[in-house]
């Protein structure tokens, strides 16, 4: 009998910094109606959250709104407002919670959560945030502007993608210019866009650090806290800090071979979002089995940084635009992730694919069978899918999850023993 | 042909999969092509004036049984999907030569790249169809996407695109998209003459044959309805909306008549009836189509308007169809249909139009429950 495995007190700078940071935004965002300083709604998926803060916009993301409701068990009756409201049970459960903050009176004027002075949507691969930004500029009146970035659907953005892109971008700076009342000055965007260089710098290299082993930290669970500098944040002199401190931090664990857990048995690649409203369970359910993950295409919605795209300062405006087509997850079918996937399992050695298949979201889940498929029959490699989401506590079914896990990990031990026996 | 005849000939290819009407038709034309639209919309101009056969991809209704897509597509995935991937799992695509697919849902964008995975020798290409609809960039950049797939056609099966022919297959489509204007008009004014049952199963074949051939069953069509008897009941009339994707059951289509509905409006098939008016004329034709695409498409939930509000396009349709109601008919599990639900159900109730919800699929075979609703709806508006 193997002992147990349990979590070391891994939680350090990295973890702490990313609270104070995320809880200054959020307090920003606050005071912004006092203040009087104009607000975006804009998307986490391929992002241009540069751009905003160079037009003194403060960008606002319902979807960590969303996603903090939900990690704080605060997301079913926000969910249940906008379902009786008239949305489906079938509908993204995100948007849901979002527009269950505004039913139950947490989002509007003098909230926390002020109205976006404007709506931007980055449509960037996926459609329900077209929906979402239609309703939320619905409810709270401001307006509406859809950015409508085309899908990867050649092997390199063509020159009339980035020539749309790049049109709607300037076109968006304009709208910027009149509700900040400043003027754009491309220089400070030129600024912006060398610090989010050197903040994608540093979350790269933190990914490649988990090709260490063991791991430092878990690149699923524990990318969160890397998730809200390098996607909110980006463009800012404290995220490219932050993430020289993450650095520091992970490479001194690596040095002193310290995992998350007191010991790193199996190595996972993960691919989907995981369930908030169970966050910590779901995270219980792989660290009793020594599981890790040393890579996750969650980590990746906001933007692709591993395989070395930075943004380029010194061609600001088709730098945004390159990264919005293609340098993210979302932008990219499901098949050019399988790629992704393949990179993750071979260059970071896993042992399997963790698949974690969330009903609210089609882009990320729609098809994972074919994934499954492609990776246990064509490559070999152990997957395991399970079923719950994002965001709806009424789907995670803890007993049925933790069956499918301890027997895929078992089957997995035990072919390791067989393998080590040989 | 009698309109009886016409009726029984619509039946019979909206019955077939479309695998078998390809290679009939290409039988019948050595050396073409046909290439397959999922829905909403697709330039079929474009795949016309390559000299190729433009057919829709509907999905396979009740005719086909899950037994490889279930695997590769969750529970919580719409029909149509997991049912046209089935299509060519089991062969009943055969003979179509390539599928043309676009950003209408999440959904429809991961089964194109799937679908190429699975079948690797099939010509697939997606579309980025526009979501920005006041950009000056945008009707350029519709125009060059649409140029695209003329390239990736001419590429994959050595046609060759030219003005002249593009131009030529908007005059031909153009014509039957008026026709079909024509006969859903008659059935706003007449809707005793023609029931929606009817009016879908000559609108999918028209999806299914070229256009040149759907437009002489048209012509001997409305010559024959407008002296057909039929007279007026005592029905509420109705919108159907959310129902531009999957097909609903015929059955579900005779069962709302049946009900006491008559369907004056809906937004089945609208991919193929998509413009507001003409699009052919002088200039670059792909540029025409993309203006039109951004200037003269009708309303629909696939594609972001950001002119009017979302609920504009559909109360407009209510008033002119002069309706009592809307019967929203979404699929299951249609993202869509049911966000704009939402939107619309609010515009209609500022409105003061009454609405009724009732969700389908494809492969629906009882109607009785929502029999009871659309009863039980009908009988509140007549009596009330």
């Amino acid at each position: 009998m193997t002992a147990p495995v349990t979590e070391r007190r891994y939680q350090g700078r990295v973890h702490e910094r990313s609270r104070q940071l995320m809880s200054a935004w959020m307090a920003e965002l606050g005071r912004a109606e006092t203040e009087r300083r104009p607000t975006g709604a804009l998307m986490i998926s391929g992002n241009c959250v540069e751009l905003l803060r160079a037009c003194h916009v403060l960008p606002m993301f319902p979807e960590v709104t969303a996603l903090q409701n939900a990690i704080r068990h605060k997301s079913l009756p926000l969910i249940l407002k906008a379902e009786q409201a008239g949305y489906s049970s079938d509908n993204c459960a995100y948007v849901k919670a979002d527009i269950g903050l505004f039913l139950d009176g947490g989002m509007g004027p003098g909230k926390p959560i002020p109205f976006p002075t404007i709506t931007v949507c980055n449509y960037v691969g996926c459609n329900v945030y077209v929906k979402w930004f239609e309703h939320l500029a619905d409810l709270s009146g401001s307006k509406l502007f859809m950015l409508d970035v085309p899908f990867a659907r050649t092997a390199e953005p063509t020159a009339a993608d980035i020539r749309y892109v790049v049109s709607q971008l300037e076109e968006l700076i304009a709208l910027c210019e009149e509700v900040s009342g400043r003027r754009f000055d491309i220089d400070e965007l030129r600024e912006i866009l060398g610090e989010a260089a050197r903040a994608e710098e540093g979350y790269a290299r933190c990914k490649e650090l988990c090709k260490a082993r063991p791991a430092p930290f878990d690149a699923y669970f524990d990318a969160i806290n890397m998730m809200g500098p390098i996607n909110v944040l980006r463009g800012t002199r404290e995220a490219a800090e932050f993430f020289d401190e993450a650095v520091a931090e992970f490479e001194g664990l690596v040095a002193q071979g310290l995992s998350p857990l007191t010991e790193e048995r199996f190595r996972t690649v993960v691919e989907g979002p995981p369930p908030y409203p169970y966050y910590k369970n779901f995270r219980n359910l792989f660290t009793r089995w020594g599981a890790v993950a040393v890579a996750s295409t969650y980590s990746t919605v906001g933007g692709i940084w591993e395989w070395g795209f930075r943004h380029d300062p010194r061609r600001p405006l088709e730098s945004i635009a390159e990264q919005m087509l293609r340098e993210n997850l979302t932008n990219r079918t499901i098949v050019a992730r399988y790629g992704q996937i393949k990179r993750y399992v071979e260059e970071w050695d896993a042992d399997a694919l963790v698949i974690h298949s969330i009903k609210s979201c089609r882009l990320f889940s729609a098809g994972q069978g074919d994934m499954r498929e492609y990776f246990t029959r064509e490559l070999g490699v152990p997957t395991l899918l399970v079923e719950s989401d994002l965001e709806d506590p009424r789907y995670y079914a803890e007993a049925q999850l933790r069956n499918r896990i301890d027997a895929f990990f078992e089957a997995l031990e035990h072919k390791k023993l067989v393998a080590g026996a040989r | 042909m009698t309109l009886e005849q016409i009726l029984d000939r619509c039946r019979e290819l909206g019955a077939e999969p479309p695998g078998a009407v390809a290679r009939r038709w290409k039988a019948e034309h050595p050396g073409s092509r046909a290439i397959a639209a999922y829905p909403v919309w697709a330039p079929a101009e474009v795949i016309h004036a390559a000299g190729m056969l433009p057919l829709a991809l509907l999905g396979g209704g009740t005719s086909v049984e899950l037994t490889h897509a279930d695997a590769r597509f969750q529970s919580f995935v719409c029909s149509i999907a997991k049912s046209s991937l089935e299509l060519g799992f089991q062969g009943l695509l055969q003979g179509v030569d390539g599928f043309v697919f676009s950003n209408i849902c999440d959904v429809a964008r991961n089964l194109a790249s799937i679908y190429r995975r699975n079948f690797p020798d099939v010509f697939v290409e997606y579309l980025h169809l526009p979501q920005n609809s006041t950009s000056p960039a945008v009707a350029a950049y519709t125009a060059d996407e649409l140029r695209r797939l003329a390239a990736a056609l001419e590429r994959a099966f050595d046609v060759v695109v030219t003005p002249t022919a593009l131009t030529k297959s908007l005059e031909t489509y153009d014509e039957l998209r008026a026709r079909l204007r024509a006969l859903y008009t008659f059935r706003i004014e007449e809707p005793q003459k023609l029931s929606t049952t009817e009016l879908y199963v000559v609108l999918r074949a028209a999806t299914l044959v070229p256009p040149e051939e759907s437009i002489a069953w048209l012509d001997t069509l409305f010559a024959e309805l407008v002296g057909r008897p039929g007279r007026p009941r005592d029905r509420l009339r109705v919108v159907v909306e959310g129902a531009f994707c999957e097909q609903p059951p015929l059955g579900l289509l005779e069962m709302l008549e049946e009900a006491g509905c008559y369907v004056v409006e809906d937004d089945l098939l609208l991919g193929w009836r998509w413009f507001t008016g003409a699009v052919a004329g002088p200039g670059d034709p792909f540029e025409r189509l993309g203006a039109a695409y951004v200037d003269r498409s009708v309303p629909s939930s696939t594609r972001h308007e950001g002119r009017v509000h979302r609920a504009a396009g559909l109360i407009e349709k209510v008033r002119r169809a002069r309706a009592d109601a809307v019967v929203f008919m979404p699929a299951k599990f249609c993202e869509p249909a049911l966000f704009d639900y939402v939107l619309m159900k609010q515009g209609l109730e500022r409105a003061g139009i009454p609405h009724l919800l009732v969700e389908f699929e494809e492969k629906m075979w009882t109607f009785e429950r929502t029999r009871n609703e659309i009863e039980t709806f009908v009988e509140s508006m007549l009596f009330a």
